[in-house]
């Protein structure tokens, strides 16, 4: 994994020290709050509904244990004993208090973390696949030109005043995990017809009030070309891109209203420039990068306690069946550690959680952790010889329901219970759907299903892109969610259609029952996905199972 | 036409903790929705906004509510406003933690 060098820590530091004058002069008057926002907001700091959130970057998910310990300790001294991790791999605390975060940014920069470039209008923390450097899909760990990106993009100054945010998400795998598609710029590693590896370069994508898919601009941009080209990318976004209009300002609009071949032209004309300006110091970056993510030094083992424990002990196959990936190497899998037990908030984890999933990941696991964007905590080497102990560990902390794919398995955003921006609860109506299907018992049979819940328009919560899309929004005064069907975060990416008319808070659960219900008896048989099945007969027969006619008639 | 003026309460943040907070009587800032002045008279109710805004180290975001009386004491119409009365709803970490809401 990296580390920091003497410019990353010097740079952390002074931001670190700059912020601690501001919040001075904040608390004692001399900076007005129209002064000092923009300052926070630098530095991921929000007023939300009853307090302060600190939003801390974890970039391209990856954590050490002694990070994710000091993420628990600040859970404990200043914040609730919790943390959110959250659907971009950060980790935002709900409770902290003005006066503390100088503190608390100089307890994250002491294990080389930060808040820095969490909010405002500039390339926001870089996401990349939660299984870099470990799936058996892999072309190669995109994680070291995440890290090139996180150099590059942090305080770039012509990039500091974009017309609005920008995300760029990476993955090294054809199964895109990291929902590459719905980003600014979404990076996808490929080979080309001689065997080399470079990237597919896709801009315009994103989710918001105007959910896109992002579009192809080149097809394959070789390694080195990855800087000149996306600064070319940016250069014309900054230009090009709205400003008269904080809804028309994002990438994907430019691309909408312009034309890809036109972005497309204007790119490449640029891109002459800029290519010629790179000296190559970025490909020597890349290398030393490189080394420093080379995969630890895996072990081998006798496997005959796993598969002993595997076939005597249910609940123990259950996890692994359901929240086991597999990994490059036959002896190790990549752990999901489900942070969705049914009824808790998804994404949130206890200072004691925390400190487990650290140590697991120091004594077992290669001292790697990650975050996935879909709110769950990844070990990502483990030796199968581990798994038992592991699981065991993790079950005396309530971190071991095997739930990973499944319908518990929610993406909910903070919504109304945090959120200033929100416009309805997210939170709520995630932990009934757990509980309600728990309590079914349907769970295992439903199989694999994606609900994504945002609590507002900005779609944090990834609603379009889920298999059953819930949006709150507030008509009239009153809590209402909208259902969308179809969506896909994956390689085929693709925008939920929308059902028809919302429900109500008390209506909802029992409207995501009656899908459910119908998949079920529509499916060709239990290996019929709720996707797959949505893609065979089209939105209609959850629409008649949604609002059936006789009831309609009634009303 | 202007909108007819609805009752409002004055709320705002804490600069420090963030909490939320109204304008009580004896112009004290409370934790309390219900101990809040209910506005009746748009002018009055600008005036005491113009005053929250000159106290930039006390308060964050201070703003008009819609509210109502019920039972005696000044209650949200929306459920946003309600919300904040008391904090989030899946853990007790909010008001509800430390008052009586």
């Amino acid at each position: 994994m990296y580390s920091y060098n003497q410019f990353d820590k010097e740079f952390n530091q002074t931001r670190v020290d700059q912020f601690r004058q501001q919040v001075a002069r904040r608390i004692d008057g001399s900076l007005t709050e129209d002064e000092f926002k923009p300052l926070r907001l630098m530095n991921g700091l929000y007023l939300q509904l009853h307090a302060y959130m600190l939003r801390v970057a974890i970039p391209y998910g990856t954590l050490r244990s002694a990070q994710m310990d000091q993420l628990a300790m600040i859970a404990d001294k200043y914040d609730r004993g919790y943390g959110h991790f959250t659907t971009r791999q950060n980790i935002q605390y709900n409770w902290p208090q003005l006066q503390d975060i100088p503190d608390i940014l100089q307890d994250l920069a002491d294990v080389e973390m930060h808040a820095i470039q969490t909010s405002g209008n500039c390339i926001r923390n870089v996401t990349a696949d939660h299984f870099a450097g470990a799936s058996a899909d892999e072309i190669e760990d995109p994680r070291p030109t995440a890290e090139l990106l996180r150099q590059w993009s942090t305080d770039h100054p012509e990039f500091a005043f974009l017309g609005r945010k920008f995300k760029i998400a990476i993955t090294g795998a054809p199964i895109d995990r990291a929902v590459t598609k719905a980003h600014d710029i979404g990076l996808r590693m490929v080979r080309n017809e001689a065997g080399d590896a470079g990237y597919e370069v896709i801009v315009g994508g994103g989710l918001g009030r105007t959910p896109m898919i992002g579009k192809v601009l080149r097809a394959f941009l070789p390694r080195a070309d990855l800087l000149p080209y996306l600064e070319s990318v940016m250069q014309v976004y900054n230009v090009l891109g709205r400003r008269d209009n904080k809804y028309k300002a994002r990438i994907k609009i430019t691309v909408h209203e312009n034309g890809i071949e036109k972005i497309r032209e204007l790119v490449e004309e640029r891109f002459v420039n800029q290519r010629a300006a790179f000296g190559g110091f970025d490909q020597e970056l890349l290398k030393d990068l490189e080394a420093a993510f080379a995969p630890p030094e895996f072990i081998s083992a006798p496997l005959d306690a796993y598969e002993a424990a595997y076939k005597t002990d249910p609940a123990f196959r259950s996890f692994v069946d359901t929240n086991l990936s597999a990994h490059k190497t036959d002896e190790y899998a990549i752990i999901s550690i489900s942070i969705k037990k049914h009824g808790q908030t998804p994404g949130d984890a206890t200072s004691d959680q925390m400190r487990t999933m650290a140590e697991l990941a120091r004594k077992y696991a290669h001292d790697e952790l990650r975050i996935s964007h879909e709110q769950n905590v990844i070990l990502p080497h483990v030796h199968k010889s581990h798994l038992y102990i592991i699981y065991q560990e993790l079950k005396a902390v309530e971190l071991a329901t095997a739930n990973i794919g499944l319908i518990s398995d929610i993406i909910a955003c903070p919504g109304m219970d945090y959120c200033a921006l929100a416009t309805a609860r997210s939170i709520p109506i995630a932990q009934q759907i757990a509980t309600r299907f728990d309590k079914l018992k349907l769970e295992n049979d439903i199989g694999p299903l994606k609900i994504k819940i945002s609590g507002c328009i900005n779609a944090c919560g990834h609603h379009h892109v889920g298999h059953i899309g819930i949006l709150g929004l507030d008509r009239a005064g009153v809590e209402n969610y909208q259902i969308t069907l179809g969506g896909d975060g994956s390689q085929d990416a693709n925008i939920g259609e929308r059902a028809g008319p919302g429900f109500s808070y008390d209506e909802i659960i029992p409207a995501v029952e009656r899908i459910i219900m119908a998949y079920l008896d529509l499916r060709t048989d239990a290996n019929e996905t709720f996707l797959d099945a949505y893609k065979r007969m089209g939105a209609e027969p959850f629409k008649l199972a949604l609002y059936p006619p006789a009831k309609v008639a009634a009303e | 036409m202007a909108r007819a003026f609805t009752p409002k309460v004055l709320t705002a943040n804490r600069l420090l903790e963030g909490d939320v907070v109204y304008l009580g009587h004896d112009d004290a800032w409370v934790l309390h929705h219900r101990d809040a002045v209910l506005f009746t008279d748009e002018t009055l109710a600008n005036d005491a906004l113009a005053v929250a805004n000159t106290q930039p180290d006390v308060l964050v975001g201070a703003y008009l509510a819609n509210a109502e009386m019920q039972n005696g004491h000044p209650a949200p119409t929306h459920f946003r406003e309600e919300f904040r009365t008391r904090g989030p709803s899946n853990y007790a970490h909010g008001k509800q933690e430390s008052i009586d809401v």
